[in-house]
C-alpha cells in the first residue's frame, strides 16, 4: 500500500489544528507554537520531525487537549477539543509504568479507569486478561506478564508501554520519542513493532520524533516543525509501501526522503 | 563470616562494646553511681525494679502507640491534601513549618491545663511532635509524580481521585513506611516528655521520681527500656515496610544488578 497524499478535503480530516498557537505563562510567556496547520486523516500514520525545542511535545498535548490553544482551532474527530481527550493512548520516552503493578497489571491499567470498560472492569476481568496476554505476546512479551516492569529491559518496558496505550483500542495514538532512550538494534526492532500494530489495527497515530530515519520508516506523511514557535513548513508523504522492514531504508528511494527532510531541518534550524 | 551472619551479628557486637567500654570508663574514671552509674548497675537496678519498670513501660508504650496512630491518621490526611493541591500546599505548608518549629515541650503544660494530669497530654504530644514526617513524606510521595504519567492518566479520562487513588497513594507508600520509622521514635520522645512534666505513671514519670531520689541507676535503667522500644518499633516497621513497598527497594537493588 501507499501512502497517504497530503489531505485536501475537510471532510478526510481525524486531527486537525488550523493557525494554532500556544503561548505558556501568559501574555509575556514563551510562544511555543505559532500558526501551527496539520491536517491528519482517520487511520493515517503521521510523523512530526523538527530541531529539538520547537514544540512538538507542545503540539502533542494541544491534539489531546491536555494545554488548551492560546489561539485558532484544535479539531478531532469532528469536534473541537476543549479538554482532555478520552480516545487517545499515548507513550513517551519514559516509559512511566507503576513499579509496584506487574507487567500484565500495568497493561489493565487504562481498562480500570476509561469508560465503557471501567464500570464492567471487575466482571469481565477474565476476558481482558486474555486480551492484554495477547497484546503482550504480539510485542513479543509472551512469558513476561507476571514480571514487574523493573525486571524487564528498557526496550520490554517500551513494549509493554505501548501495550498500555493500546489495550482500550484508542481511536488515536500518541507517541512522545517513545524509542529515544533506546539502543539503536532495539530501537528498529520496535519500529518493526510498532509498525505491525499499526497494519492491523489502523489506528490514527501521530509520532513526535527527531529520528528522520524512524520517521520515514513508520509514517505515510511526515510534517517538519520550523525552531520555536513552531509550526509546519512542510509536509511530506512517504510513498513506499508497506510492510516496510530495514532493508527498505537502505534503498535510493527511502534515503532520498530522509536526505531532504534532513536538508528541509537543517534549514529551518539556520534559520533562527 | 558469611555475610548474612555477620549482618546479624554485628549490632549485638556493637551493643556489646559499647556495654564494656561504658563499665571500663566507669571503673577507670570511679564515678560515683550519682554522676554515671555502671551498666552492671543499671542491670542490677532493671533486675531489682523489673515489676514497676514494665508497668510504666506499658503505659508509656501504650500511650505512644496510641499518639503515634493519631499522627498516621492525621499526618496521612494532611499529606494528601498538601502533595495533592498546590493550593492547599501554599496554604498550610508554611503553617505546618512553623508548628513543627515550636519546641513541643513548651506545649506541654498547656496541654495539661487544658486535659489535666494522665495520659491524654501524653498521648496529644506524641500526636504533634510525630505527624509533621508523615505529613511532609506522603505529600512528597504524592507531589512528584511524572507529568508524563499524570498526562497518561488524564488522556484515560481519569479524575483526580482516580489518580490519587491509582498512582499517588502507591507511589507514596515508600516515603510513608520510611517515616513511620522516624515517627513511631518521635512520639516515644513525646509521650516521655509529656510524663516527665505532668503525669502520674508511664517512664518520663519512674524517671523523675527516680531522678528526685538520686536513683540514677534506676534513671538510666528506665532509657535502656526506653531506647529497647524505640528499637523494637522500629524493627516492626522496617520489616513492614519491606513487605509493604518490595518494588521500591527491589528495584533499587536490580538497577544495581544489571549496573544500570
Amino acid at each position: 500500500m501507499h501512502g497517504f497524499p497530503p489531505v485536501a478535503d475537510a471532510a478526510a480530516r481525524f486531527v486537525s489544528l488550523e493557525r494554532v498557537a500556544l503561548r505558556y505563562g501568559g501574555a509575556g510567556g514563551t510562544l511555543a507554537v505559532s500558526g501551527l496547520d496539520l491536517a491528519i486523516r482517520r487511520g493515517e500514520f503521521a510523523a512530526v520531525v523538527g530541531p529539538s525545542g520547537c514544540g512538538k511535545s507542545t503540539l502533542m498535548k494541544l491534539v489531546t487537549g491536555l494545554a488548551p490553544a492560546s489561539e485558532g482551532a484544535v479539531i478531532v474527530g469532528g469536534r473541537e477539543v476543549s479538554g482532555p481527550l478520552k480516545i487517545v493512548g499515548m507513550a513517551f520516552q519514559n516509559p512511566t509504568l507503576l513499579p509496584w503493578r506487574t507487567t500484565l497489571e500495568n497493561v489493565l491499567l487504562p481498562l480500570e479507569i476509561v469508560s465503557p470498560y471501567k464500570a464492567t472492569f471487575r466482571r469481565d476481568r477474565e476476558r481482558h486478561v486474555a486480551r492484554a496476554r495477547a497484546l503482550l505476546a504480539t510485542v513479543g512479551l509472551a512469558g513476561f506478564e507476571d514480571k514487574y516492569p523493573w525486571q524487564l529491559s528498557g526496550g520490554m518496558q517500551q513494549r509493554a508501554s505501548l501495550c498500555r496505550a493500546l489495550i482500550h483500542e484508542p481511536e488515536l495514538l500518541m507517541l512522545d520519542e517513545p524509542f529515544a532512550a533506546l539502543d539503536a538494534f532495539t530501537r528498529e526492532e520496535l519500529w518493526a513493532v510498532l509498525q505491525d500494530l499499526w497494519l492491523e489495527r489502523r489506528f490514527t497515530c501521530i509520532l513526535v520524533t527527531h529520528d528522520l530515519r524512524e520517521a520515514v520508516y513508520l509514517a505515510d506523511t511526515v510534517h517538519v516543525m520550523s525552531a520555536r514557535p513552531g509550526r509546519i513548513i512542510e509536509t511530506r508523504a512517504v510513498p513506499l509501501p508497506r510492510p516496510r522492514d530495514l532493508e527498505a531504508s537502505f534503498t535510493p528511494a527511502f534515503v532520498d526522503i530522509v536526505h531532504a527532510l534532513r536538508e528541509r531541518i537543517a534549514a529551518a534550524r539556520t534559520a533562527t | 563470616m558469611s555475610p548474612r551472619l555477620q549482618a546479624a551479628v554485628m549490632p549485638w557486637l556493637v551493643v556489646a562494646g559499647l556495654f564494656i567500654a561504658w563499665e571500663v570508663l566507669v571503673l577507670a574514671a570511679r564515678l560515683p553511681p550519682f554522676v554515671l552509674p555502671a551498666p552492671s548497675a543499671v542491670f542490677a537496678s532493671l533486675a531489682e525494679f523489673s515489676g514497676p519498670i514494665a508497668h510504666h513501660a506499658l503505659h508509656t508504650l501504650a500511650t505512644t502507640l496510641a499518639g503515634f496512630a493519631l499522627s498516621v491518621v492525621g499526618g496521612v490526611a494532611l499529606g494528601v491534601a498538601v502533595g495533592s493541591s498546590a493550593v492547599a500546599y501554599r496554604a498550610l505548608l508554611p503553617v505546618l513549618i512553623g508548628f513543627n518549629s515550636v519546641p513541643k515541650v513548651a506545649i506541654v503544660p498547656v496541654l495539661i491545663i487544658w486535659f489535666g494530669i494522665g495520659a491524654v497530654p501524653a498521648v496529644l504530644t506524641a500526636f504533634l511532635i510525630s505527624f509533621f514526617p508523615i505529613t511532609v513524606n506522603v505529600a512528597t510521595g504524592i507531589a512528584t509524580l511524572e507529568p508524563e504519567l499524570r498526562d497518561v492518566l488524564r488522556s484515560l479520562g481519569a479524575s483526580r481521585v482516580e489518580i490519587l487513588r491509582k498512582v499517588g497513594l502507591p507511589r507514596a507508600a515508600p516515603y510513608f513506611f520510611a517515616s513511620l520509622k522516624v515517627a513511631i521514635t518521635l512520639a516515644f520522645v513525646g509521650s516521655i516528655i509529656s510524663e516527665t512534666v505532668g503525669s502520674n505513671e508511664g517512664v518520663g514519670y519512674l524517671m523523675i521520681q527516680a531522678s528526685s531520689r538520686f536513683q540514677i541507676p534506676l534513671v538510666f535503667a528506665a532509657l535502656l527500656v526506653v531506647a529497647a522500644m524505640g528499637i523494637a518499633m522500629y524493627s516492626l516497621f522496617a520489616i513492614l515496610e519491606r513487605r509493604m513497598t518490595f518494588w521500591a527497594t527491589r528495584s533499587v537493588e536490580a538497577a544495581y544488578a544489571t549496573g544500570s
